[in-house]
């Protein structure tokens, strides 16, 4: 199976920091409050605490998305 | 240097002249009305065109407008068309001079577009208060109705990220100029959920006269990159500011020849807009206009702007002012943005008044590394490639300041910020439950 990775709805985001201290080998808050999420695949039990993680969220800002590749792929809209 | 045979956009002052138009350029073609889900025959002709917007991106049209009729082929839905003729730039007139003169080729590329993807609606979007919107509702009114499809225009509020694609769907669909999270992408998903094709009033000007001349003749000027001709707005220490026609791949040199030439030394230049980027003068000079030829310098033609900077004026006031604007031009939705850049902003009010610490520095490029990619829009990668690249240019100056000292002495700032406080919007929305 191949990885999911942790992303997050930024508007809907408020800085609550839940996520990082259930998944904190992922994220990380920056000084604001708000995560700095590594874009790496999520796999096994990772992904397993990240699925709590995702599911804790108060804002439900938190998500899973399937990897569509291997390598890392942070998603960057274009203006 | 006779520049009168690339003036495809300028060349003469039409205004919202219809018959004049018509008598100028000739009738606007017709085409084959198409099946919900195709692609009528300018789309490819757009493509082989090599057109790439002007709105900064500089993203190749076609593909964008094939995207559209393909993800209304799978969403079964209607696709619709918008204008952005918002020109959120400060530093940038050039959609305001394009739609003075020639308003009624910016609506035929955005009717003939609408109905090459199988489009009805058109929606154009100017700011409010602007003289934009008045010559475009005069324009729109003399075609009376007998488009092809319907003409609408929306104005949109005076604020920087309203002019940004996702916000301008949001503005035209419920009337809400906030940006939105992404994906899906405006082509996918945009006003109301219809897949959108939003492109900016020069990229339809131009495509107006693809429909009309032809991808060949498009392609016969300016670079193979990205061919055809492009509008810049050349201002600061320069003879004759203003709104400038050339080919795409005109060096930095020539452009500003254009202008009148430099007044004075300079040594730096704004490039792209507010969300653009500072280059070294020395560096950019003799770098072709396009995006892969500005590259080497740093910099990028973006929305069309070139601001050259006086060598008596401090770059990092002129920053910390731009920034400062930038950061209060922030919709207030996401943390990093709204935090990240005033935090920003604070740091290089510091520099540049000489106050700020060594050690900060250091602060100050963390932030700059950490808030990029973490917005729903581009805002904050803009803010903060414009920030960056000063610390970059400036580096010399940027010690000078560190020990309390700057080398300017002129009083006159360069780059136009808008005046009037900038506030955050009344309540982020999903706050009002607190």
């Amino acid at each position: 199976m191949s990885g999911h990775v942790v992303t997050v709805d930024r508007i809907a985001c408020d800085g609550f920091g839940t996520c990082a201290q259930l998944l904190p080998e992922r994220i990380i808050l920056d000084e604001w409050g708000y995560p700095i999420i590594d874009p790496t695949p999520a796999k096994g039990t990772e992904l397993q605490h990240a699925k709590r993680a995702v599911n804790a969220c108060p804002r439900l800002a938190l998500k899973l998305v399937k990897a569509p590749h291997e390598a890392p792929a942070r998603a960057v809209a274009r203006r | 240097m006779t520049t009168d045979a690339h003036h495809r956009l300028l060349g003469e002052l039409i205004g919202a002249d219809l018959a004049r138009h018509v008598s100028t350029f000739g009738a606007m073609p017709g085409q084959p009305k198409v099946r919900r889900g195709h692609a009528g025959a300018l789309v490819a002709e757009v493509e082989r065109s090599g057109l790439a917007g002007r709105g900064g991106g500089w993203f190749p049209t076609g593909r964008k407008m094939s995207a559209v009729v393909a993800a209304a082929h799978s969403a079964r839905k209607e696709p619709v068309v918008v204008v952005n003729a918002m020109e959120g730039e400060p530093a940038a007139a050039k959609d305001a001079v394009l739609v003075h003169r020639n308003p009624h080729l910016v609506l035929d590329g955005a009717v003939l577009a609408a109905q090459a993807i199988g489009a009805s609606v058109v929606t154009v979007a100017a700011h409010r208060g602007g003289r934009s919107l008045g010559t475009l509702e005069r324009a729109i009114a003399q075609r009376g109705g007998t488009d092809p499809v319907e003409l609408r225009l929306v104005d949109g509020p005076d604020r920087y990220v309203a002019s940004e694609e996702s916000a301008l769907a949001h503005l035209v669909g419920d009337g809400i100029a906030l940006p939105v999270t992404t994906p899906p992408r405006v082509f996918q998903s945009g006003v109301r959920r219809r897949p959108t094709l939003l492109s900016n009033a020069e990229t339809f000007a131009h495509l107006g006269l693809i429909a009309r001349r032809g991808a060949d003749w498009f392609r016969s000027v300016g670079d193979p990159t990205v061919p055809g001709t492009t509008l810049v707005t050349v201002g600061g220490a320069v003879a004759s500011p203003g709104v400038l026609e050339v080919p795409t791949g005109t060096t930095v040199r020539q452009i500003l020849g254009l202008a009148g030439g430099t007044t004075g030394s300079v040594n730096a230049a704004v490039t792209g807009g507010y969300g653009g980027a500072w280059v070294s003068a020395g560096e950019v000079v003799d770098l072709p206009w396009t995006p892969k030829g500005l590259a080497p310098a740093g910099g990028l033609p973006g929305a069309g702007v070139l601001v050259v900077l006086p060598e008596d004026s401090c770059g990092l006031v002129e920053t910390a002012r731009v920034v400062r604007w930038m950061a209060g031009q922030s919709a207030g939705q996401c943390g990093p943005c709204r935090f990240g850049l005033a935090a920003i902003s604070a740091d290089l009010d510091l520099l540049a008044a000489g106050k700020l610490k060594g050690s900060a520095l250091d602060g100050l490029r963390m932030r700059l590394g950490i808030v990029p990619g973490r917005g729903a829009c581009r805002h904050p990668d803009g803010a903060v490639r414009f920030a960056a690249t000063a610390l970059e240019v400036f580096g010399d100056e940027v010690q000078r300041h560190l020990s309390g000292h700057c080398s300017a002495n002129r009083r006159q700032f360069v780059l136009p910020v808008p005046a009037g406080k900038a506030t955050l919007p009344v309540a982020r929305p999903g706050e009002e439950w607190r």
